[in-house]
């Protein structure tokens, strides 16, 4: 027998979770399908880190934006999602990095995000475990971390609360034209369809402009205080925005447990999920150069998560020009943990016909296609 | 630092101890890496002597000690490259072991089942109360309560007793008619006759019960008293020591990382102990719960067999055989009773690293699912107590194994980079 739906979304990650939450809180009767775990792929893989990037103007407004949804939605969290606004530093190694600290200040502050510029003796005083002689930093200070998975399991909740059905364990066989197919012989019809499957969105929907980038992380045991504010080297966006080639950048984080995340490591069409000691070692080396003191802390598990990486680093949010029923919300590389709000509210704001708070049209499926036309 | 050796053994127990020997007896070079300080595994933690039932061994081990070498203390914590170990020693230096052959001699650990109260101070593992008796605890006029399954015990008992513990009771979960089948089996072998009686000459006094076990330990701060349940009766005793132990889960974690194919919980080996895994073999505990001397058959076939000496391991297949029945007979006897999932209550703590409450876990279906959701398996023990419990309790597996094996410094993580790193260019370059 056939359900029929106004809304399906694919995937219970972060980004599912939260489509699911707005499209069931904008009234349409919404299913959402998760053929593993709730917040399970890249969700739990990753570091969980909302943050305000500027690699583009776009990417600026939409992190900006997804992270006051967040700060509005923080009192609501549950204690599981380990909501803390700690802060992010990007450090500076040197006065060449320096320099890019007073850039990325100006363009701060210009979108309206508070920061403050640390020299060398404030950065030491913020960070004591931060090797000496580094420049300085860039506090952003409405920058937060949190649990990913229960965050997502939270939004899903949410969802449900509003009437959301959950169809879990099974997968979608095909998808298209307003109607599905799950492994377990169910059929969906649906006016839209949200494929949020992140890495995999492009075994359901051919054609997509998305790419598996590998990541590796390490936790940590217990050592509250050792690190105060996610820390980031300025050199992550050399590494992070290099298009080809591994890479490696510091870039840690202190839970609410007290433990610390450590990372990160980016690897293109590396499709295997085992450890590599390769890019762990490389990258745990570096994290080592700016904090030489992590090197004595116990570490207690390693992991690796698959990000969906489009070309251009930003995500797939609207319609699939091919398929009036096909919606997309994926791609959204390292960042779908701060994204996925503002995300699921342009999507329903789109499905509303209401003005969005910021313009869709950087984030449209339809861009690549328009560059495949002209190629 | 790097070390290098022909044939490396991991773990210094019974099977561990005799593979290296007899490999060592081949003319081999042999490493022995074992985390303990001292070789003899959980069941000869004295270590060897000249005396006993180790006697044999020992003088073997001394006739070919010069090729031996004893790395104690020393925990594996990866395996980042085809035949390369990296370890770290117990202060923290860490190194890489490269070996021609592997042979995993793991052992097991103590099982522990979930029930209320049971992460009081002085509700132990009953292997870890003996072991810190060992060391120098004194249960001089405690009173002691030895509970959950498996011939140690007895064992456990009997040695408490000795060190003037007041053992109140043995409790075996397993039926009467069960152990009576048990005991069949035992009068068939002498010599695992003789070792009973000599227990049983020991705990003869001591009241045990069969089909009995614990419910709940009680107390404020640490343990006053258990409550007890055997059939429809159920019991209060005042105790100041609860010693569990739910039989052996066999530690299986190294082979998982090397890529060992596992079967029924245990590695998969076969008739020369090797494991799926070309030049790793694996020995003892870790291949199935059979005991003292299905661990040293064991390891004598595969140290043979690592050694090139193939006819000679032939030579203890017929008495391996012999001792795999009594390993199934155990794992019959001592199979945990389906009565037992319902001893933990909702509030009842099942992931002590990471307080995670029965409660919680019951929302979901798998352990990934409750790994992610509520911290269960999260902590530096890394799922090795909850991880068999929840096992036991829902039928969960848990996840791929992934470096590091045990808790390990960030820096010995990292130990590896320079030495890849120079292979890297190396590789690019003849590209």
């Amino acid at each position: 027998m056939t359900q029929r739906y106004d809304a399906v979304v694919i995937g219970a990650g972060i980004v599912g979770a939260a489509c699911a939450r707005e499209c069931a809180q904008a009234g349409m009767r919404t299913a959402i399908i998760e053929q593993g775990t709730i917040g399970g792929g890249a969700t739990a893989a990753g570091m969980g880190h909302i943050v305000v990037m500027d690699d583009s103007p776009a990417q600026l407004a939409l992190t900006r934006y997804s992270q006051l949804l967040w700060s509005d939605l923080a009192s609501q969290l549950p204690p599981s999602a380990e909501y803390e606004t700690c802060g992010t530093l990007w450090v500076a190694a040197d006065e060449e990095e320096m320099a890019e600290v007073l850039r990325k200040q100006e363009l701060y502050r210009s979108a309206g995000v508070p920061v403050e510029v640390l020299d060398q003796a404030q950065l030491r005083e913020a960070e004591p475990n931060l090797r000496p002689g580094l420049a300085g930093a860039l506090l952003i200070q409405s920058d937060a971390v949190l649990y990913p998975s229960a965050a997502a399991l939270h939004l899903l909740n949410q969802a449900i609360e509003q009437g959301a059905d959950l169809c879990a364990g099974a997968h979608v066989l095909h998808c298209g034209n307003g109607s599905l197919q799950l492994s377990d012989g169910t059929t969906f019809a649906a006016d839209r369809i949200i494929n949020a499957a992140g890495a995999l969105a492009g075994a359901l929907t051919p054609g997509l402009q998305i790419r598996k980038r590998k990541g590796h992380l390490v936790i940590t045991d217990r050592y509250p205080g050792f690190v105060r504010h996610q820390l980031v080297e300025l050199g992550y966006l050399k590494s992070a925005h290099s298009v080809s080639g591994d890479s490696v950048a510091f870039n840690v984080q202190p839970r609410k447990t007290g433990q610390i995340l450590i990372g990160s490591s980016r690897q293109y069409d590396e499709e295997s999920p085992g450890i590599e000691s390769r890019i762990l070692t490389a990258m745990l080396d570096r994290v080592g150069q700016y904090m030489p003191g992590i090197a004595e802390l116990s570490a207690i598990r390693s992991w690796t998560g698959f990000r969906a990486a489009t070309p251009d680093k930003l995500p797939l949010i609207g319609p699939d020009e091919r398929d009036p029923t096909l919606f997309l919300a994926t791609g959204h590389e390292g960042l779908g943990i701060t994204t996925s709000l503002a995300t699921a509210r342009l999507l329903a704001d789109h499905f509303r016909g209401a003005a969005p708070a910021i313009p869709l049209d950087p984030y449209l499926p339809s861009r690549f296609a328009a560059e495949a036309a002209h190629a | 630092m790097s070390l290098s050796f022909e044939i490396v053994v991991a773990g210094g127990g019974p099977a561990g101890i005799a593979a290296a020997i007899v490999a060592a007896e081949s003319g081999k070079r042999v490493a022995i890496v074992d985390d303990n300080p001292r070789l003899g595994g959980q069941i000869w933690r004295g270590g060897l002597t000249p005396s006993g039932e180790t006697k044999e061994w020992h003088k073997r081990l001394e006739a070919c000690a010069s090729l031996i070498t004893h790395l104690p203390g020393v925990r594996i914590v990866d395996h980042p490259a085809p035949r390369t170990l990296v370890a770290e020693a117990a202060d923290g230096v860490a190194f890489t072991i490269e070996y021609g052959k592997l042979i995993l001699a793991t052992g097991a650990r103590e099982g522990f089942l979930p029930f209320p109260g049971w992460t009081l101070p002085n509700v132990m593992g009953a292997g870890a109360l003996q072991a810190m008796v060992k060391s120098g605890l004194s249960v001089e006029g405690k009173r002691v309560v030895v509970a959950g399954t498996g011939p140690l015990l007895m064992a456990v008992a009997a040695y408490l007793r000795h060190a003037g513990a007041k053992v109140l009771m043995v409790c075996e979960q397993a039926s009467l008619g069960r152990l009576a089948r048990f005991g069949m089996t035992l009068a068939r072998d002498r010599d695992k006759l003789l070792q009973t009686l000599r227990y049983g000459r020991e705990t003869i006094s001591i009241p045990f019960r069969t089909s009995c076990w614990p419910v709940a330990a009680s107390g404020a701060e640490k343990l006053t008293g258990i409550t007890l349940r055997q059939r429809r009766r159920q019991w209060q005793l005042a105790c100041d020591y609860l010693a569990c132990g739910f039989h052996l889960v066999p530690n299986t974690e190294l082979a998982s990382l090397l890529g060992c194919r596992l079967q029924d919980g245990f590695v998969a080996v076969d008739e020369t102990q090797s494991t799926s895994v070309p030049d790793v073999y694996c020995a003892g505990e870790a291949t199935g719960i059979g005991g003292v001397e299905l661990s040293l058959l064991e390891g004598q076939i595969a140290g043979l067999a690592a050694a090139g000496r193939h006819d000679q391991s032939r030579t203890h297949f017929r008495a391996r055989s012999r001792a795999q029945g009594f390993a199934s007979t155990l794992a019959q006897t001592f199979a945990l009773r389906s009565e037992l999932r319902s001893i933990p209550t909702p509030e009842t703590i099942v992931c002590r690293c990471e307080d995670v409450p029965l409660r919680d876990l019951l929302q979901h279906t798998s352990w990934r699912s409750a790994k992610l959701h509520t911290r269960c398996g999260m902590g530096p023990c890394q799922g090795r107590i909850c991880g068999a419990a929840t096992h036991f309790l829902f039928g969960w597996n848990q996840d791929s194994v992934r470096p590091p094996v045990f808790p390990a410094r960030v820096s010995t993580l990292a130990h590896f980079t320079h030495k890849l790193r120079d292979n890297d260019f190396e590789a690019k370059e003849t590209q």
